[in-house]
C-alpha cells in the first residue's frame, strides 16, 4: 500500500468511518508510522538515552538499575509518582522471574505503558450530525493548528468539515485560522476580535447542522488553567453548543505541549474540571521532549492520547498508537 | 490542587520541627522530600542532583545537627542555595551605546515570542524609548498580522512584508528601516522552531549574523518540563543567546525551569510574563524568585506594583477622611479602582506571605467579577447617594438594583458592610483598636 494510502487508512479507522485495514497493513502501517515516529523522536539521544542505555545494557537487574529507570522515567516527564508505579511493576515482574536480564526491561516498560495506556487504538467516532469537536488548552499548546491539521485530513476522507474560530482573543488567530479552512477547503464560521466565544461556537454548530455538515471543529482561546474566569467562560462555551445540539461537544480534546513538564497534571486537571475531557493531543513530540506527562496523566486521571504530533508538516499529526509511543518514547528498538 | 515546592518544603521541616536536634536519618528524609519536590517543580534532573549534593552537604554540617531550630537552618540554606543558583541580582537587557539597540526574539513554538515581543515594545516605550517590530516569523500563518495587531494597539510600527520568505532578507530591511526612521529599538519576532530542526536552527543563525544583535532573548515557557536544559543547551551551541523572558508565570507552573535554565547555560533571566494583557511584563528578582519558591510570598512586587498604580496624594487624602469617619462610597470606589490597577485579585492575594497556606483546602475564589458587581451598584447611584449613602430608601434601592442589574440584597449588603466599616474606621481614628462587641463579654 501507498504511503499516502496507508496514511488515509489510519485516519478512517480513527474516525472509524471506513472499513479497517487487514491485518497485515495493520502491520505495515504500524512499521511506517513507527519508523517514522521514532525518527523524530530519536534524533537527539543525548536527552535520554544515556541514562537508558546503562538500564537496557546487557547483563543482570541491580539494584542500581530500577534507580537508573527511575531518573530515565523523571528525564522524560512521566514525573514521580508515575515513575515509582513503573519501576514497581517492572520489579515484581523481576521479582517473579519474569525479568532476568536488564535487556528485557525494555520491553517489559513498553509492555506495561502500552497495557496502561491503550491497548486497542483510540477513535473518534464520526456520525453526530453533525460531529463536534471542541478543541481547548493552554496558550501556545498547538490548539490552532492542530484545529487546521484535523481539518485538513477529515476534508481529505471526504468529510464536509465547519471550523469555528471561538479564540476571539489572541490578536490574528482568526486569521491563522483562516488560511488552514482555506487550505483544507473546510467553511469557517467567525466573528470579529473580541467577540463572545459562545456566540461564535452556538453558530458554528447551527450553521454545521444547516448545512449538513459531518463535523465542526470549535478553536478556543488558549488559557492558563489557574485563570478562574477564562475557565468559566470556557465551561459556557461547552455549555452553549450544548444547546445547540444537546449530544454536543462530541469530544473535548485538550491539546498538550509534549515539552510541558509536571504542569501538565494541573492542566488535565483544572481543564477537567471545568470541562469533561474525551481526549488529549500531545503536539511538538519532537524527539527533544517526550511527553512522558501524558503517560502521568493518563495514569493519574485515565483519559487518553487520542492524537499526537511529532511536527511541523501536515502529515506529522497522527492518530496514537499505545504501542508506538512506547517503544519510541524509551527508545526501546522495533522489538514488540 | 498540587502541593506547590513551598508547600512541599514547609510540610518537610513541620515534621522536623520542635524535635530538637535532628539524626542523619532525619536530613536524609529532608533531602529526599527536597528533591521530589525539586523534581515536581520540573527543575531538571541533573540540576536537581547538584542541588541537593550542595544543600545535604551543608545540612550535614555543625549548623544544622546543633541548632534549636533545625527547620529554620535548612530552610535557610536550601534559600541561599536557590539564590546562589538563580544569581543575586536583577540583570537589565543591554542597551546598545550606538542605537538602534537591536533585540532577537528566539525559542520553540508556543512558548509566547510574538505576544513577548509587544510586551517589551511596549515596555521600553514606557521608558521614552522609540522601538519598531520587525516580523520575521514566516512559518506561521498570520503570525505578521498577529505582531501587527498588537503593534497597532501600542502605536508601535510593525516590519512586515507578505509574501515573503526569506527571514534574514526581513530583517535586514526592518533594521534599515528603523534606522531610517530614527528608532532606537528593534524588537526582531522569529519563527518557534524545534532544537532539532537543523534547517530552521540555521535559519536563526543567518538571522542572527545578518543582523548583529545587542542581544539574543531566549522565550521560555515557564511550564516547560525536564526537557528544558537541551533546549537551553541547544539555542545556547547555536545562537549564544544572552537572557532570557519566562513566559506564563501567573499560571501554576512552579517554574523550576528557570532554576535549570540558569544552571546550566548561567544566562540571566530579564523578564517574567505575568498574564494576557500587554502590561503583563515584569523585570525578573531572582531573590523574589527563590522566596517565592520557598512560599515567602512576593511583597516586594506587591509593594511595587502598589507604588506604580497609586497616587500618594491621594491615598494620603484617603486615609484622612478614613479615620475621620468621613468615608464615602466615591472614595471607596475610587480606592477599589486603584487596588484592581495593580492586577487581578487572586494574583496579588498570591503574593500575601502565607495567605495560600491559610486558604489551604478552603475554596477562596476571589473572582474579580464580584468586584465588578459591586463598581456597578456604585456606579448606578447619584452621585449625591455615593456621597450620602444614608440617603438611600427603598425604592432607590431597587433603582440601583435595576441600573447595576443585580438585586436589592445585594445593594443592601453592600450598604450595610460600607456602613460597618466606616464605624470602624472611625473608632480606629479616634485610638486603639475597635473595642470587642459588648456581647460577647456580657
Amino acid at each position: 500500500m501507498s504511503e499516502a494510502g496507508d496514511d488515509r487508512a489510519r485516519w478512517a479507522e480513527l474516525f472509524n468511518i471506513a472499513p479497517p485495514p487487514d491485518q497485515a497493513e495493520q502491520e505495515s502501517r504500524r512499521r511506517g508510522l513507527f519508523s517514522r515516529f521514532k525518527e523524530s523522536l530519536t534524533r537527539p539521544r543525548q536527552a535520554i538515552s544515556p541514562q537508558l542505555a546503562g538500564v537496557f545494557a546487557p547483563g543482570l537487574i541491580t539494584r542500581d538499575t530500577w534507580d537508573e529507570l527511575e531518573e530515565a522515567l523523571i528525564a522524560a516527564d512521566c514525573g514521580v509518582d508515575a515513575a515509582l508505579a513503573l519501576v514497581d511493576e517492572l520489579r515484581e515482574e523481576a521479582q517473579q522471574g519474569r525479568i532476568v536480564n536488564r535487556s528485557e526491561i525494555a520491553a517489559g516498560l513498553a509492555a506495561a505503558v502500552t497495557h496502561q495506556m491503550a491497548p486497542e487504538p483510540p477513535t473518534i467516532p464520526l456520525g453526530g450530525a453533525p460531529t463536534v469537536i471542541l478543541v481547548v488548552g493552554v496558550n501556545g499548546s498547538g490548539k490552532t493548528t492542530t484545529v487546521g491539521k484535523l481539518a485538513h485530513r477529515l476534508s481529505d476522507l471526504g468529510q464536509q468539515v465547519v471550523i469555528g474560530a471561538a479564540d476571539t482573543f489572541r490578536a490574528a488567530a482568526i486569521d491563522q485560522l483562516a488560511i488552514w479552512a482555506d487550505r483544507s477547503g473546510a467553511q469557517l464560521v467567525r466573528q470579529g476580535p473580541g467577540a463572545d466565544p459562545g456566540a461564535v461556537a452556538f453558530d458554528a454548530v447551527a450553521a454545521g447542522t444547516a448545512r449538513g455538515a459531518d463535523v465542526v471543529l470549535i478553536d478556543t482561546a488558549g488559557r492558563l488553567q489557574t485563570q478562574h474566569n477564562l475557565m468559566e467562560e470556557l465551561r459556557k462555551v461547552h455549555a452553549v453548543v450544548g444547546k445547540a445540539n444537546p449530544a454536543a461537544p462530541h469530544e473535548t480534546l485538550l491539546v498538550l505541549d509534549a515539552t510541558t513538564g509536571q504542569n501538565g497534571l494541573s492542566q488535565a486537571r483544572l481543564f477537567g474540571d471545568a470541562v469533561p475531557l474525551t481526549g488529549v493531543i500531545v503536539t511538538k513530540l519532537d524527539g527533544s521532549a517526550k511527553g512522558g506527562i501524558a503517560v502521568a496523566i493518563n495514569r493519574e486521571l485515565g483519559i487518553p492520547v487520542k492524537l499526537i504530533g511529532v511536527g511541523e508538516k501536515l502529515e506529522d499529526l497522527q492518530p496514537f498508537d499505545a504501542a508506538v509511543y512506547a517503544q519510541a518514547i524509551f527508545d526501546v528498538g522495533d522489538g514488540a | 490542587m498540587f502541593d506547590t515546592l513551598s508547600d512541599k518544603l514547609q510540610g518537610v521541616f513541620s515534621g522536623l520541627r520542635g524535635r530538637g536536634k535532628l539524626t542523619e536519618a532525619d536530613i536524609d528524609k529532608a533531602m529526599r522530600a527536597i528533591r521530589l519536590s525539586l523534581l515536581e517543580a520540573d527543575v531538571s534532573l541533573p540540576v536537581v542532583k547538584q542541588l541537593t549534593n550542595a544543600i545535604a552537604e551543608r545540612a550535614h554540617g555543625a549548623e544544622v545537627m546543633t541548632s534549636l531550630t533545625p527547620d529554620q537552618q535548612v530552610v535557610k540554606i536550601v534559600n541561599e542555595e536557590l539564590a546562589n543558583l538563580m544569581g543575586s541580582a536583577s540583570v537589565n537587557m543591554p542597551v546598545s551605546p550606538r542605537p538602534p539597540t537591536v533585540i532577537l526574539m528566539s525559542g520553540l513554538q508556543g512558548s509566547g515570542k510574538t505576544t513577548c515581543s509587544a510586551k517589551l515594545a511596549r515596555h521600553y516605550q514606557q521608558q521614552g524609548r522609540a522601538p519598531m517590530l520587525v516580523a520575521c516569523d514566516v512559518h506561521r500563518p498570520a503570525a505578521a498580522e498577529q505582531l501587527s495587531v498588537l503593534g497597532g494597539q501600542l502605536g508601535i510600527p510593525v516590519h512586515r512584508e507578505d509574501g515573503v520568505t526569506d527571514a534574514i532578507g526581513i530583517a535586514q530591511r526592518g533594521i534599515a528601516a528603523a534606522k531610517a526612521s530614527v528608532r532606537d529599538l528593534v524588537i526582531v519576532d522569529t519563527a518557534g522552531r524545534t532544537v532539532i530542526d537543523e534547517a530552521m536552527m540555521a535559519e536563526l543563525v543567518g538571522v542572527r549574523d545578518a543582523i548583529h544583535p545587542t542581544a539574543v532573548v531566549l522565550v521560555l515557557d515557564s511550564m516547560t518540563g525536564q526537557t528544558a536544559v537541551e533546549v537551553a543547551q541547544a539555542f545556547q551551541d547555536a545562537v549564544q543567546f544572552d537572557g532570557v523572558i519566562l513566559t506564563k508565570l501567573d499560571g501554576d507552573a512552579r517554574g523550576g525551569a528557570a532554576l535549570s535554565v540558569r544552571a546550566v547555560t548561567g544566562r540571566p533571566i530579564y523578564f517574567v510574563g505575568t498574564g494576557e494583557k500587554i502590561d503583563a511584563l515584569e523585570p525578573f528578582h531572582p531573590d523574589r524568585m527563590a522566596s517565592r519558591i520557598l512560599g515567602m510570598g512576593d511583597v516586594l512586587t506587591l509593594i511595587e506594583r502598589a507604588e506604580q498604580n497609586v497616587d500618594v496624594d491621594t491615598a494620603k487624602d484617603l486615609e484622612k477622611k478614613m479615620l475621620g469617619g468621613g468615608l464615602t462610597l466615591e472614595d471607596f470606589l475610587d480606592q477599589l479602582r486603584q487596588i484592581r490597577k495593580m492586577g487581578p485579585i487572586g494574583q496579588l492575594l498570591g503574593m500575601v506571605p502565607g495567605f495560600k497556606n491559610a486558604m489551604k483546602g478552603r475554596d477562596l475564589q476571589v473572582d474579580d467579577r464580584q468586584l465588578d458587581r459591586l463598581e456597578a451598584i456604585i456606579s448606578s447611584m447619584t452621585p449625591n447617594e455615593r456621597r450620602r449613602p444614608e440617603t438611600i430608601n427603598g425604592s432607590r434601592r431597587q433603582r440601583i438594583a435595576r441600573g447595576s442589574g443585580t438585586s436589592v440584597q445585594e445593594v443592601n449588603q453592600l450598604l450595610a458592610q460600607f456602613k460597618q466599616m466606616r464605624k470602624m474606621m472611625k473608632r480606629i481614628g479616634k485610638g486603639g483598636l475597635p473595642p470587642m462587641p459588648p456581647a460577647l463579654g456580657t
